[in-house]
């Protein structure tokens, strides 16, 4: 099955906004361009602090760089628009129109109504939420639910609790490339199905799931709801709402150069969830706490600059994946790619092992060189346990011990990719020596 | 035109001192505090800065600080954390009537599963009796959960007593001290509690950070689930510049806690009294000594509250009816309610909540136009006149 074809990144069906149609050999010959005069600001930045040294930021899907244009926008609304929204008096009406632009920017990006975004304090409270409220919605339908193996820990967690709670939930395999079985889908469903949850793209190994087919076999048999922790996707992926027909999407700001501590969940008008935070009115009703002005500000600004280049930044980020696992597999004797080929993949995700050479080593020996990747998704790099995504793939232990994760985003230069294959594989040269 | 902000209950603009100890962590130090590299740790030792400076202000060890989402979150978590963490030992819940709908929407959404809760009652005064509490207790009593300082009338309530009880009894103590912290003196010790919420931007930090203080040895379970953070309390990428941003905020309000506890109790008085004496028909809500160094809240009566806010507004005044967060809807406040304040009267209430940035001259130029605002509206309110008949 051709991948490409099917996540639609190197053809994309992105809206095409300003920006459009930069040719990405003048992009790479740096013609003046915001985002490469951003970089060049931030590099600076970054230099600053590490000693004036060359920093290469490759560790992408854990977080991103704040955009300076982000830090303004939050800035401003902490300096200047300090009301509470939920208030009457001017101040809150101020507060409550960057909600509301905010909300506009952040659908607009997804394809979605504003008035189907919901704010919340991140991905993880997003996935939290759709998974538990949509579940005790819909629990006396079934108590059922499908998701994989290799969804992020705020969904596998999640479910546990679901678990706990008298739910029953199937954790769909996946095969080598990190995709999920469809035949085990199929065989999963049930009467009682009430809900599907499933990543659009893995953060650990960059696959991308057949979203398509899902939504498909889901709805021709069952009236289950799906949901898509997007965290990952959004912004570097399309993703057809309507088709799909989604019921609802975990977003989260600070993988979009966006500020950390706020995301979104999109419900399709009509769906029906229980709130997860209560008692206050905020986001209709669904989502109580005072909004987080700024962090929602920014996360609007972040949405609005990663409309602007697409597609073109989406697939440069992509070519240069390829070339760098190219340029890593070519260059380095028994390297080989953990998860998808990388034209399969997602355009910023890359997961490689070196045998004979330790993950953390390896990282750390880059990170003297100012370079930074890391051995699996963040949130499990200070447990020494093995990734459970990993583990999902197959993987043979050999390759769990040694798999790094190089991941990309549309600041990213060729010059940086270059660089990295070359420094990558003389660290890796050096610790095979000793 | 003279901008007087008064709805500092509502919530406080972030201090410069604030947001320049968060701008880095806006900008170039964005690591993720989960990674295992300098950048990472530099976000990691940054937040366990900051949670040495929140515990820092409420008396407690950093390690039992839990940073959330806000004050809403720490509420939510408390009551559902401990609910299901000892449903085994009983499921009754002591709450009051007067919380904020953190506390009240999430019990009651206990209720829902089984719970069984128990809203006590407060004076006319707006204040709990710790004999109501004493006699609610039952074998299967969980959970005490009563606030610190009310966010509509700003009376403290008797935490200390009531704790004191819960500790004898063997029941978890949570208070929300969302409107507490920060403007009067707390410490978890003294004030014998085991679980205490607390919220950034009502003490100059940014919106969307609080923090859950959880004693040493306190059941309760995660309410976010899916990652280590938080030493596996809390789950969800942190937000850094928010939590460096707080606890700039609690080492600032620390340090001036004292000095503007009084100045600002000070320009209180000078407004209640400015009030009382120059409209009649006039009453204060909430008790006027066991009170917030922040809050006035009054009744003006034949007049809506409402009408009032936006001739204030008009005027540059900032105020509030009620709380922010019901001040979009209609019903009167639950908490006057409670108190016993009849309809009418709860409808013409108006909050007006001081801080850091008000002065003497921002009292006068309200006590200026205040009683004509209140004037012009009752020459129109046909309830007046039918009382001045
Ligand atoms: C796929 C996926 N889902 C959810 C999350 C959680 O989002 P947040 O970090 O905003 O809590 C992450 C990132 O950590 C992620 O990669
Ligand atoms: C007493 C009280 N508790 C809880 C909250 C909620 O806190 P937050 O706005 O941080 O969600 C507030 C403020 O709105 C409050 O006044």
């Amino acid at each position: 099955m051709d991948m490409r074809a099917r996540s639609g990144w190197l053809q994309p069906n992105w809206p095409r906004g300003e920006g459009q149609g930069i040719p990405v050999v003048k992009w790479l010959q740096g013609e003046k361009n915001s985002i490469l005069d951003e970089r060049i600001e931030l590099q600076n930045l970054a230099c600053g602090r590490a000693a004036m040294r060359k920093v290469i930021y490759l560790d992408n899907s854990a977080t991103t760089m704040v955009l300076p244009e982000v830090a303004e926008a939050v800035r401003e609304a902490m300096e200047k628009t300090y009301g509470n929204p939920s208030s009457l008096h001017s101040m809150g009406v101020e507060a409550e129109r960057i909600l509301r632009n905010a909300r506009e920017e952040v659908a607009k990006l997804l394809g979605a109504q504003p008035e189907e975004v919901y704010f919340t304090s991140g991905g993880t409270e997003a996935n939290n939420w759709a998974l538990r409220g949509l579940a005790h919605a819909l629990k006396r339908r079934g108590r059922h639910i499908i998701t994989t193996a290799i969804e992020h820990a705020s969904v596998l967690e999640a479910c546990r609790r679901l678990e706990e709670e008298g739910f029953s939930v199937t954790y769909l395999p996946v095969d080598k490339q990190g995709i999920v079985r469809l035949e085990s889908l199929e065989r999963s469903l049930r009467e009682d199905t009430i809900l599907v949850s499933v990543m659009s793209v893995n953060n650990e190994v960059g696959s991308l799931q057949p979203l398509e087919e899902i939504a498909k076999i889901v709805a021709s048999r069952s009236p289950a709801l799906f949901h898509v922790d997007h965290v990952q996707g959004y912004g570097k992926i399309p993703l057809p709402l309507k088709k799909l027909r989604l019921a609802a999407v975990s977003l989260s700001a600070h993988k979009i150069h966006g500020p950390k501590g706020v995301g979104a969940l999109y419900l399709r008008q009509g769906v029906r969830i229980e709130p997860f935070l209560v008692g206050g009115d905020q986001e209709r009703n669904l989502r109580a706490g005072t909004e987080n002005v700024p962090g929602i500000a920014g996360f609007g600004v972040a949405a609005t600059l990663a409309r602007k280049n697409l597609p073109d930044s989406v697939q440069r980020m992509a070519q240069l994946k390829i070339r760098l696992a190219e340029g890593l597999l070519e260059g380095i004797p028994g390297a080989h790619l953990n998860g998808p080929e990388p034209r399969a993949g997602a355009p910023h995700i890359l997961n490689i092992s070196f045998p004979g050479v330790k993950a953390e080593v390896l990282v750390h020996m880059l990170e003297e060189k100012g370079i930074y990747v890391s051995t699996s998704s963040a949130c499990h790099s200070r447990r020494q346990e093995a990734s459970h995504v990993l583990k999902a793939l197959g993987l043979p232990s050999s390759h769990l011990e040694g798999a790094i994760r190089i991941s990309l985003s549309r600041l990213t230069t060729e010059e940086e990719i270059e660089e990295a294959i070359r420094t990558i594989k003389e660290c890796v040269e050096e610790l095979r020596r000793l | 035109m003279r901008k007087v902000y008064l709805d500092h209950s509502a919530t406080t603009p972030v201090r410069p001192e604030v947001l320049e100890e968060m701008l880095p962590y806006l900008k170039e130090e964005f690591g993720n505090p989960s990674s295992l590299y300098s950048w990472g740790r530099q976000a990691k030792k940054a937040i366990e800065e900051a949670r040495a400076r929140v515990a820092g202000l409420i008396g407690a060890q950093p390690e039992e600080i839990v940073f959330t989402s806000g004050g809403t979150e720490a509420d939510n978590m408390a009551l559902i954390g401990v609910a299901y963490a000892n449903q085994k030992k009983g499921k009754h819940i002591i709450t009051s009537s007067i919380e904020h709908h953190a506390v009240l929407d999430t019990a009651q959404y206990l209720q829902r599963q089984g719970f069984k809760v128990t809203f006590l009652p407060v004076t006319p005064e707006g204040l709990v009796r710790v004999e109501d509490v004493e006699e609610a207790i039952t074998d299967e009593t969980i959970l005490i959960s009563i606030m610190h300082v009310n966010n509509e009338v700003g009376t403290i309530q008797p935490i200390q007593e009531i704790g004191k009880l819960a500790r004898e009894r063997g029941i978890i103590f949570h208070t929300d001290a969302v409107q507490s912290v920060g403007k009067i003196p707390v410490n978890v010790d003294e004030l014998n509690v085991d679980l205490l919420s607390a919220s950034a931007h009502k003490i100059y930090g940014p919106k969307g950070v609080g923090c859950l203080y959880i004693r040493k040895g306190t059941r309760i379970q995660p309410l976010l689930h899916g990652g280590g953070q938080e030493r596996k309390r809390r789950a969800g990428t942190e937000n850094v510049p928010g939590i460096v941003g707080f606890g700039k905020a609690a080492e600032l309000a620390g340090q001036e806690l004292e000095s503007e506890g009084k100045r600002l109790k000070a320009l209180r008085d000078k407004l209640i009294d400015g009030v009382l004496e120059r409209i009649d028909h006039v009453q204060l809500n909430g008790d006027r000594e066991r009170r917030s160094p922040i809050n006035a809240n009054f009744s003006f009566k034949y007049v809506e509250g409402e009408s009032i806010l936006l001739s204030l507004d008009m005027k540059g005044i900032a105020a509030s009816s009620g709380s922010a967060c019901t001040s979009g809807s209609l019903d009167p406040s639950h908490v006057l309610l409670a108190m016993g304040i009849p309809h009418e009267v709860a409808h013409g209430s108006v909050r007006m909540t001081l801080g850091r940035d008000n002065t003497e001259e921002d009292i006068d130029y309200v006590l200026e136009v205040l009683p004509e605002i209140i004037e012009r509206l009752r020459a129109m309110s046909p309830l007046y006149k039918k009382a001045g008949d």
